[in-house]
């Protein structure tokens, strides 16, 4: 159960070795006892995540998962919450890709889509599903400001992203009536492993500010957040910007 | 007719919220078919919904809305016995009693809990130190019990007393039979001290005057610091014989009159429970109390239960909602509790509605919260830093040999928990012979690992 606080006793992290969801897990394990079911790719880094967890106090259970293999969701998430109830689940794989490749090569741009998008869809139905048989829950999908407006920069990138952005908003309503909280995060830029080498954007923040956006929606009920907080605004203003003008800005 | 409706479901604090299957209206065949067949998740029972945080909740289970259930079998003047269901209020069952002469014992905060609640939560009043708590009260209760049955228990039963303070996870309390007190009138006369600081307070509270009065608590200042700390409004009294009233209440010393004169909208912004507010409501309440008096005659409203005359007041904390934080710490422990006390005042987390009272002896149930000793409770609106503050709140009750009280509590984590309530593996030892399966649950057994 998640308490009037916040505090959950179970976290399930679909993309278990992304560095939000990490950073996320981390921040609920020091606050109370957690247990910890990390889905992601098996691989040493997958091992590394869940030792580091475990080392800080976690009980972790780790459960393979490819995000782009939608035929094996549905088993994967039977298991995630064959132990007991699952407070906060964060669907927080993604792929960045490379732009230029993902426009002009059709397998990378159908790969970035099946990942980003179909994948999120595809967890999305599932967890809906599980959490509103639990009556109670929060659904937190890492979506990005690239989302909001696309520009020439990432806009393949940015379309997935919009895509999972429409759906989770959408679920967000359609599961009102049950108990279930869904929050959509939008980061801006996040200094990761993914956008290492990347020149940072203006307001660009850490993994660990992503996951206090995190812990503050599922906290305070937010539908929607932006990390950081400002960038709400800066997108708002960016969303409205006419073509002309938005095309010229160094962004 | 009984009817299953699907609901979400919160507590008086609005954190938390859970959506169930809620079985409405039913009859006791109706309540031993669901405990028959009782699903994945279990079931459990909700009264008036008074608890702050999520123990009449069953999040994607089965609740069993009591408050259909509440006629009143018997009531006898001589013996002072009621036999009732366990859905009815005490609000309701004061009224009924009153004109023969009968006083429910033991009243909370507020009259809006039902029979079962007041069981299952093992409620206390003002008059804690005289009284003791609800379950000294009860003689006999009916039980649903998980296999379907309905038992009897009395107090030779141990199930009976894990019943008490259980949280009603030993099974569907469905009757009761309830000792009444006697009393001529329904007026207190009432005395009325206000102290400077907590210091002041508590030597009024100990230096045996209480034991004077059969209901007594304190309403203290908890924003202002300094010299300030702890100011209180120390209110005591007793039920009045007929002689003691004014003679134009001698006519009718029994009649009771509490209106409910407004209900809170549910329209109020969060961060109105801000220090500026809280602050000048503090300061205005300490100052229209006198600062002694004696021998004033003051009804129920006035003298115990004054939020109840605004329905849904807590709404008045907005939709993120607020928590109740109330523990007991030993008589001995008064300077943990002096610095408790300082804590929350200099914490930035601010309360208007506080209330400080010494416990008299504790009740034999396992999971009863009175015990000898000071009791404070405060109410905090849900915002940053809070939930750090209390978790450093608890470990400053525990060290001092403290607990916190379920009926309240919607925060705090299973070990805690279990370090609080020494006897709780007995509990667990009767309620697991009870109820092999776990059929009864709520969020809360399921957050706390009761």
């Amino acid at each position: 159960m998640i308490d009037a606080v916040g505090n959950p006793q179970s976290l399930l992290l679909l993309g278990g070795t992304s560095e939000i969801a990490l950073a996320t897990a981390q921040r609920y394990a020091t606050r109370r006892p957690l247990r910890v079911i990390l889905a992601a790719r098996p691989s040493p880094r997958c091992d590394a995540a869940a030792e580091r967890l475990v080392r800080i106090g976690a009980t972790v259970m780790t459960l393979p998962f490819d995000a782009a293999d939608t035929a094996s969701h549905a088993a994967t998430i039977e298991k995630a919450f064959a132990d007991g109830d699952v407070d906060v689940t964060l669907v927080a794989f993604g792929l960045l890709g490379d732009q230029e490749k993902a426009w002009t090569d059709h397998r990378s741009a159908v790969e970035l889509a099946q990942v980003n998008y179909v994948g999120a869809v595809s967890v999305g139905v599932l967890l809906a599903d599980a959490l509103r048989r639990q009556g109670h829950g929060a659904l937190v999908a890492l979506s990005s400001v690239a989302a909001e407006r696309s520009r020439r920069a990432n806009f393949v990138y940015g379309s997935t992203k919009a895509g999972l952005d429409a759906f989770y908003t959408g679920l967000t309503e359609a599961l009102r009536p049950s108990g279930v909280k869904v929050s959509v995060i939008r980061p801006g830029f996040v200094h990761t492993k993914m956008t290492a080498g990347m020149k940072a954007a203006p307001l660009s923040v850490t993994p660990d500010q992503v996951a206090e956006v995190i812990v503050d929606a599922v906290a305070n009920g937010r539908e929607q957040s932006w990390a950081p907080g400002a960038m709400r605004y800066v997108m708002s203003a960016l969303r409205h910007l006419p073509r002309p003008i938005f095309r010229r800005l160094p962004i | 007719m009984a009817e299953i409706v699907v609901r979400s479901l919160s507590g008086w604090g609005r954190t938390a919220p859970s959506s169930a299957r809620v079985l409405v209206d039913p009859t006791v065949e109706d309540i031993q078919r669901a405990v028959r067949e009782p699903g994945s998740r279990g079931v459990i029972a909700r009264g008036l919904g008074r608890s702050y945080g999520d123990p009449a909740q069953n999040a994607g289970g089965l609740v069993i809305d009591m408050t259909g259930y509440n006629r009143i079998h018997s009531l006898d003047a001589d013996s002072g016995l009621a036999v009732v269901d366990a859905g009815i209020s005490l609000d309701a069952l004061m009224r009924a009693a009153l004109p023969f002469g009968l006083w429910v014992p033991v009243l909370p905060g507020t009259r809006q809990v039902t029979i079962g609640g007041a069981i299952a939560a093992d409620i206390h009043g003002k008059n804690h130190h005289s009284a003791g708590s609800f379950g000294n009260h009860v003689r006999s209760l009916e039980l649903v019990t998980a296999d379907g049955s309905v038992v009897t228990l009395t107090p030779d039963d141990e199930l009976f007393w894990a019943t008490v303070g259980g949280m009603g996870l030993t099974g569907i309390i469905v009757r009761a039979t309830i000792a009444l007190t006697h009393v001529e009138s329904a007026y207190f006369v009432v005395d009325t001290d206000r102290t400077g600081d907590l210091d002041e307070l508590m030597v009024l509270l100990t230096d045996g005057s209480d034991d004077r009065y059969d209901y007594s608590a304190a309403w203290f200042d908890a924003i202002s610091t300094g010299p300030k700390l702890g100011r209180a409004v120390l209110t005591r009294g007793s039920l009045a014989k007929r002689d003691e009233l004014p003679p134009k209440l001698r006519d009718a010393p029994l009649a009771f009159d509490a209106p409910q004169l407004l209900t809170a909208p549910n329209a109020f912004p969060n961060g109105l429970a801000n220090r500026a507010i809280f602050g000048a409501l503090s300061e205005a309440w300490y100052r229209k109390a006198p600062k002694c008096r004696r021998g004033e005659v003051q009804n129920l409203t006035n003298f115990y239960h004054p939020l109840d005359m605004v329905g849904q007041w807590n709404r008045a904390y907005g939709s993120r909602g607020f928590l109740q934080y109330q523990f007991v710490v030993p008589l001995g422990a008064q300077d943990s509790f002096h610095h408790i006390v300082s804590d929350i005042a200099r914490s930035g987390h601010v309360s208007f509605l506080n209330v400080l009272k010494r416990f008299g002896e504790a009740s034999q149930a396992p999971l009863s919260f009175p015990q000898p000793g000071w009791t404070i409770t405060v109410d905090f609106p849900i915002r940053r830093g809070l939930a750090e503050f209390c978790d450093r709140l608890d470990e400053q009750v525990l060290d001092a040999g403290g607990r916190l009280y379920l009926a309240k509590e919607s925060r705090t984590s299973a070990s805690t928990v279990a370090r609080m309530y020494p006897r709780i593996d007995e509990w667990r030892k009767i309620r697991a012979a009870a109820d092999p399966d776990g059929i009864f649950a709520s969020d809360l057994s399921r957050r706390l690992e009761l």
